[in-house]
């Protein structure tokens, strides 16, 4: 469709072609997709409280179009990652966010959920859902304040308003990939980490024991 | 009568709905003033009440406590004098061990010098406690206010290193001022209690 | 040693002469059991001397004395102190005989021992892990056990001061996550064990239906709009009617106790808040209660922050029954209206809350001895409107908007019931024990602070279903306001702490069960010391986790989508229910 647009036999000078067309139509794109993000109705943990708060009366964040909160991920644009994530449940959070269709953006709310938070030393806790998907906003505090989840919010309609149809994700040729769900193993496994998996190992056991011996 | 539950519970609704109107009208144009927002979050009122962020924001109470910060005074030549003497107490009593502070030596003798060279806080790891500025014998650090602190990468900006989690005493007059008079004052009379048994030393 | 069991200690003793010892180590209590008199002495203990409430169940690993002991708490369910009796195992192969015959509350609490601690019940009907998954490696509460970020065995860490370069602890991982693998692990060989145990003897149940049907396995959760956070349930469905339900959780585990044993006593304070993150102020003094046992009288808390301590609590609880009601009718279907009503009275709470202890939701103001600060001006008129006007007007409201409404009443009213006896059977507690038509609440049945100061009923009801739940919660919140008008009436001036506060402390070597009434339920914490400065046990007997014993009881016969409204009116929080 870009290509269309772009080739309607006005003589453009060459480093704007990609340009003219796209401009107007991305605006009125953009303008469409900021008012009408639906966030997806998960929770995880303590932050996802001030989330429902922030969909009450006080805050409201049906004011910036996000009223409607799905239950599924399939009709979901926004997810926000509202908590603490475990290992038992990133495998969950992951097919999840492979079930969004595109375009979708993830917002770490919280600081559990951008870098692990206080239960970041804990066995079960995932340092940060970063480390699995491609987190678009991260908002700090523990938990943020519903205004502080706002301005994180008016964040992700600023980014929308930057992006362009030529250069998004979902527009470009080929499908694309979905993150590998991670596994339970007797730890977490993450299948990215298989090719260098041993050499990993090998690595991480000679680090345990080290300062035994020490 | 069957139904009659429902009805009620139907007249509840309305009469939320048009409370809400009500309470707008009262209100007039002080709405989006800060009297306005005290109001309309009093016992008084009957209706909704949505803050219309960002426009008008809630009134941030004094004790609220954010991402602390650390407290510089101003010289009289622009300098700033760093309140903290990096003894410790925050990092030692932050529950999620999110403070780290290098304390510097002096080149020749080797032995500490009451500044911290740098300071760092993790804010990914940061749970708002306050335990620090509890603690904090020097009232040097202090927690902060500002929540709008949402960023695209995290790796890049959320840890706080000296220079940003550095603020001016006036700030944290401004926005705590009864914590920062009460401290002040029991400063000013553990000075003048210094002076008096230096004085009597001396006689 | 309470006054109770020291009248009944003689009888024990002559009962079951050698296999129970006093336990005589400096600042313990109860008695010591063979593990082999264990079924039969439980069995007497509630047959004939009256304990018949299980509190908490719990294990200890003894590292230096090779030993594993585990902990029961009983109570009378007419009220009064605990009796405490315990059993040691060896470390090695830490065996004790299950209690699930005698008391079906124990069923979770042991499954938690045996995942954490690796302690096997012998004779539990469905020992398998309950917060980790199966096949993680390891037993984590274990003394010598380490885990990923393992730094060092006690807080503070020595890197962050006076040499505090920062890192990331993901960057020293070679993985850049916080995973560690046993030694020997090879990814190709091993083969994931998956869930196999889960759903064993989940299809093909039997029933008594005459006409033989198609069964089907339907998962509830971990994403799902009504299960209040990220909780699975597990159902065998026989057209609609539930045939058998397992709770599933562990989703938000987050390793609460382990980073609570290298913290020390006052860093678990905020950790605490984010248990039950709804009513965190009442966890602060269950907490701050247990440790106070073993400070001594010498850190009694000065008669204000006393009353504010009671304040406080009973804000959080109307707080906290707010959030359930709106939930609850959430789950029935009323998508958002009543919710709506309720968090906006919440929202007043919390600002209370943030003016006085500094955040909405993780209060953080309890200490050892009082609190953290004085009430800031204007707070106490704001909490004066409250009380007095405004939310007895809004509870009125809510009552008239829902109770009588036909739809709750034909979804609630038979469903989920739990009579009296397998209440207390299952160590039910809070809400749903009271509306169970037992009359059961801490701050009667075993008072603290300075409850026995203030004039209030025990809200009850009797007929153990959701609309009880739903109705005891409503009277819950008037005996609250009731109790606000009379504290903030008598609200003395005053200091709010004993002594200066500190930040490091040694808290004498001994145990303690600190517990209180919370919103949810009994919340009870139980705290070995060593001497040094942090604990060297510390455990948290939720209310969540342990009222979702019962769950399947209560389900079991009913429709699938009433699963939804029984969980609804447990009312649990999955930050308690997982820790």
């Amino acid at each position: 469709m870009p290509e269309e647009l772009n080739s309607k036999g006005y003589d453009i000078p060459p480093e704007m072609q990609s340009l003219v067309a796209i401009t107007t139509l991305d605006k009125i794109y953009n303008w469409g997709r900021r008012y009408s993000v639906w966030p997806m109705m998960f929770g995880l943990a303590c932050c996802a409280i001030e989330m429902i708060c922030t969909a009450a009366a006080r805050f409201d964040f049906s004011r910036f179009g996000m009223e409607i909160m799905r239950p599924s991920p399939r009709q979901a644009d926004l997810m926000l990652v509202s908590g603490t994530v475990t290992k038992k449940m990133v495998p969950q959070i992951v097919r999840l966010y492979n079930q969004m269709p595109e375009p979708k953006y993830v917002v770490a709310m919280g600081a559990c959920a951008c870098g692990g938070g206080p239960f970041k030393e804990g066995y079960n806790v995932v340092s940060g859902i970063d480390k699995f998907l491609p987190v678009d906003v991260y908002i700090p505090g523990c938990p943020p304040t519903p205004q502080a989840l706002l301005f994180g919010l008016m964040k992700v309609q600023e980014m929308i308003d930057t992006q362009s149809l030529k250069e998004v994700r979902w527009y470009q040729k080929g499908e694309l990939p979905a993150i590998p769900v991670p596994i339970l193993g007797p730890d977490l496994i993450d299948p990215r980490d298989y090719p260098e998996f041993a050499e990993k190992l090998a690595k991480a056991q000679a680090e345990v024991t080290e300062p035994e011996g020490a | 009568m069957y139904g009659k539950g429902i009805i009620k519970g139907l007249g509840v609704t309305l009469k939320h709905f048009l409370d809400t109107y009500v309470d707008d009208i009262r209100v007039g144009k002080k709405r989006y003033t800060e009297e306005g927002v005290a109001y309309r979050s009093s016992k008084d009122v009957r209706g909704l009440f949505t803050v219309q962020y960002p426009e008008e924001k809630l009134p941030t109470p004094e004790e609220f406590r954010f991402i602390p910060f650390l407290v510089y005074d101003e010289g009289e030549d622009g300098e700033k004098n760093i309140r903290c003497t990096s003894c410790g107490i925050c990092s030692k009593v932050c529950p999620p061990q999110c403070i780290w502070i290098v304390r510097s030596e002096d080149p020749e003798t080797g032995r500490p010098i009451p500044e911290p060279s740098d300071f760092f806080i993790d804010v990914d790891v940061c749970m708002n406690c306050g335990m620090c500025a509890e603690f904090c014998p020097f009232d040097a650090i202090v927690m902060g206010h500002d929540y709008e602190l949402a960023v695209y990468d995290r790796l890049a900006n959320n840890i706080y290193d000296k220079d940003k989690l550095l603020k001016p005493a006036a700030y944290y007059q401004a926005i705590r001022p009864v914590n920062y008079r009460i401290q002040a004052e029991a400063r000013a009379e553990k000075e003048a209690k210094k002076a008096t048994a230096q004085s009597k030393k001396e006689a | 040693m309470t006054e109770t069991t020291l009248a009944i200690a003689n009888d024990i003793e002559a009962r079951f002469p050698q296999c129970v010892t006093p336990d005589e180590r400096g600042g313990y209590e109860g008695y010591l059991i063979e593990a082999g008199k264990l079924v039969e002495f439980a069995t007497a203990l509630r047959d004939e001397f009256g304990y018949d409430f299980l509190s908490s169940v719990t294990g200890v690993d003894y590292l230096p004395d090779e030993k594993m002991e585990v902990v029961y708490h009983t109570y009378r369910s007419t009220g009064g102190g605990a009796f405490v009796f315990k059993v040691q195992t060896p470390r090695q192969t830490p065996s004790v005989p299950s209690l699930c015959g005698i008391f079906p509350g124990a069923e979770f609490q042991e499954r938690e021992a045996w995942d954490l601690l690796g302690i096997h019940f012998q004779g539990h009907p469905d020992l398998r892990r309950i917060l980790m998954w199966e096949g993680f490696e390891g037993h984590p509460l274990r003394k010598d056990w380490k885990e990923a970020y393992y730094e060092s065995d006690a807080k503070p860490f020595d890197s962050r001061w006076p040499v505090g370069e920062i890192y990331r602890a993901e960057d020293e991982n070679p993985f850049k996550g916080n995973v560690v693998y046993p030694q020997g692990f090879d990814p190709d060989k091993w083969t994931p064990e998956g869930e196999t145990a889960l759903y064993a003897g989940m299809h093909e149940v039997e029933t008594d239906e005459a006409m033989h049907t198609d069964q089907i396995v339907v998962n509830l959760g971990p994403q799902h709009p009504s299960t209040h956070g990220v909780f699975r349930m597990v159902a065998t469905l026989d057209g609609e009617t539930i045939v058998k339900l397992r709770p599933v959780m562990g989703y938000l585990h987050r390793n609460h106790e382990k980073i609570g044993e290298r913290n020390t006593y006052l860093m678990n304070i905020p950790f605490t808040d984010r248990l039950d993150y709804l009513s965190s102020m009442t966890a602060n003094w269950g907490y701050v209660q247990a440790v106070e046992k073993l400070l001594g009288p010498k850190t009694a808390a000065p008669e204000r922050a006393e009353y504010i301590r009671v304040i406080m609590a009973e804000f959080t609880r109307i707080s906290n029954h707010l959030m359930a009601i709106g939930a609850l009718l959430n789950d029935l279907g009323a998508y958002f209206t009543p919710m709506l009503y309720a968090l906006k009275e919440r929202e007043l709470i919390l600002d209370i809350f943030e003016a006085t202890a500094g955040s909405r939701m993780m209060c953080n103001y309890y200490r050892f001895g009082g609190l953290a600060r004085d009430l800031p001006a204007g707070v106490y008129e704001k909490m004066r409107d409250l009380a007095f006007e405004r939310l007895p007007r809004q509870i009125d409201e809510l009552d008239r908007y829902l109770t009588e409404n036909e739809v709750v009443i034909a979804r609630c009213e038979g469903v989920g019931v739990l009579t009296p006896e397998e209440a207390i059977a299952y160590s039910a507690v809070g809400p749903v024990l009271r509306a169970s038509g037992v009359p059961y609440d801490v701050r009667r049945a075993d008072p603290y602070g300075i409850y026995e100061r203030f004039d209030f009923d025990v809200a009850v009801r009797y007929h153990g279903d959701v609309y009880d739940r739903y109705l005891v919660r409503l009277d819950e919140i008037r005996q609250s306001i009731r109790i606000l008008q009379q504290a903030l009436d008598d609200l003395p001036e005053g200091e709010i702490m004993a002594g200066k506060p500190k930040y490091s402390m040694r808290v004498p070597a001994g145990e303690a069960y600190g517990r209180v009434e919370a919103p949810k339920g009994e919340l009870g914490f139980y705290v070995v010391s060593d001497g040094s400065a942090n604990p060297w046990r510390y455990h948290v007997r939720a209310p969540s986790f342990i009222n979702l014993t019962a769950l399947s009881k209560m389900c079991e016969g009913d429709k699938v989508a009433d699963a939804v409204i029984i969980l609804g009116s447990i009312d649990i929080v999955l930050g308690e229910t997982d820790r």
